[in-house]
Order: structure tokens, then sequence, then C-alpha cells
């Protein structure tokens, strides 16, 4: 009896295939659903119908930023003008936006008050749309982002 | 010899702890690493880059997804439609939420519009859910880590 216990002490085994198929199995699931994606963001954009007609005019209202983007052949960007008047790059478009709305983004700041509104040239490639929205909404400064314009929205197409 | 043969295979154990214990490490490491959002993204979309595209925060209200690709079609729910169809699609998306009690401007329209398509199809895409009720809209980008 003595001589059974001890070796049975011994020789105790565990079965473990039925648990290493389980392991594999969770393994290969999280293998395969696993989906590698690119860090993605967003910018609002404040769309609210009626923009045009009915937009309440009040005293803090800051008329908006025109920013326009007119497209080349092939869709490619041909120029941008901010109020009328050029801008040579998205850089200078910045710089500009910057010179007029200070770097102060607090609460009812002038930068919290004021607008921009994109006018795009129907063909031109979104991705310009892109670089204006990153130009005028905020820089990079030492690593961090300073944010500038918050509201942003598109002049509604032209029919026809 | 025969005995010896015989037993062999019965008391022939091999040590499991190392093989667990990377095993385990390794399904940890994939659950974590996998991505539970449900982020719609699809291949055909090549979004454009930008420094200051913020990452998504929390969970939206009722998001929608609009997928643009570059040839000016749209993809919603994994359905290749034309950017004028989106109008009954959209209408059946807000009969719903109305039946849920909720109002078409509290959902967020995401609009992935790959960077090589018109400006005119995604202002007509926003036209569009407008004029169905849809008030919010963010305009998806990628994350540039470069520079």
């Amino acid at each position: 009896m003595a001589k059974r216990e001890s070796q049975l002490a011994d020789k105790i085994s565990i079965d473990m295939t039925p648990m290493i198929d389980v392991v594999f199995q969770l393994i290969s699931f999280f293998m395969f659903s696993l989906k590698v994606v690119a860090p993605e963001g967003d910018f609002d954009i404040r769309m609210p119908l009626g923009v045009a007609a009915a937009a309440a005019p009040d005293d803090q209202q800051v008329p908006p930023l025109r920013v326009k983007l007119s497209a080349g052949p092939g869709g490619e960007l041909a120029g941008i003008s901010m109020n009328g008047t050029p801008v040579a790059d998205f850089d200078e478009l910045r710089g500009r936006i910057i010179s007029l709305v200070g770097t102060d983004t607090g609460p009812n700041s002038l930068a919290d008050r004021t607008e921009v509104e994109l006018e795009c040239d129907r063909d031109l490639k979104y991705v310009n749309v892109v670089r204006a929205i990153t130009a005028v909404s905020g820089k990079i400064q030492d690593g961090q982002i300073v944010e500038l314009i918050k509201k942003i929205k598109f002049t509604p197409p032209k029919r026809g | 010899m025969g005995k010896r043969a015989s037993g062999g295979p019965s008391t022939t154990d091999i040590d499991m702890t190392p093989m667990i214990d990377m095993t385990f490490q390794l399904i940890t490491f994939f659950m974590f690493v996998m991505n539970f959002s449900e982020a719609e993204q699809d291949d055909r979309i090549q979004l454009p880059l930008s420094q200051l595209a913020k990452p998504v925060e929390g969970a939206m209200e009722t998001p929608i997804t609009l997928q643009l690709t570059q040839d000016g079609s749209v993809i919603y729910a994994g359905e290749l439609i034309s950017v004028r169809d989106i109008g009954g699609y959209l209408e059946r998306e807000k009969a719903v939420m109305l039946d849920d009690g909720k109002e078409p401007s509290s959902a967020t329209l995401i609009v992935r519009a790959d960077g090589r398509a018109k400006t005119g199809e995604v202002q007509d895409i926003i036209r569009i859910c407008q004029e169905k009720g849809f008030e919010r809209f963010v305009l998806r980008a990628q994350y540039d880590e470069g520079r």
C-alpha cells in the first residue's frame, strides 16, 4: 500500500492534450482575428441645416474666414486664397490664421469664436481639403498640438 | 529491452511548463492587441494623412460610417452603392433611429473619404445627409506620425 502511494505520487501526470488543444485554438483565433489598424482621427465639421439662411447674428459672432481652394487640371490644388487674398501654401495659411486670431484658444477667445468656411472646387482632390483643415485647425509645437480654429464648415456646393 | 520499449511512451514526460508559459503569453498578447472597436475600415479607402487627426475618443452616439472611394462610389455597411442612392439607406437609418426614440440630429456621420476622391462628392454626401436631418459630421483622416 505504501509502495503504491509513493508510485502514484511519482507518476501522476495530467493529460495535457485537451488543454493544449484549446490553447492553440485560442491562439489561432486571436491571430486570425487580429487586424492591424492604422490610427485614425476625426475632424469635426459643423454643418447644421440651413446654414447660410438662418444663422442668427449676435454680438459675439465674428465673420467667417473664407478659405477658397481652387482646383487645377486633374483635381490638383491650383491656388489657395483667404478672404480674397492669395496664399502661397498651407503653412502660410496657418501663419495668416495665427496672425489673425492669435494663439489664445481658450473659451470665448477670438480663435474659439472664429469660423472657417471652406469653399472648394468640385473636382479638387479631397486630400487638399484635409490639408487645409489641418492647417487651420491647429499646429504642432514642441510635439504638442496647439488648437486654433475648431469651427469649420463648407460653403454649400453650387448647383449646376 | 522489450519491457522498456512498452513502458517507454507512458512514462516519458516532457516538461510542459515553458511551452504553456509561452503559449499563454501569446494568448495574452493577441488578446490585448486585438481591436474590439467596431470601427469600419476598408482597404479600398486610402485616407488622407493628417498630423492633427485627433484619435477617436470614446464611443460616439449612433455612428454611421459612409466611405467614399476614389472613383466616387460609397461603401455603406459593406455594400458598394452610388452617391445618389445613399438617401434611401439613410432614410432607413433614420426610421430605425426614430423607432428607438432618437433624433437623427444626434447621430454622427463619419465620412471616410479617399484622399483622391473629389471634394464635390464629399459635399454631395454631406448635403444628402443634411436633407435627411443629420447634422453632425466628422471627417476621418489617418494620423500621420511622420516628421
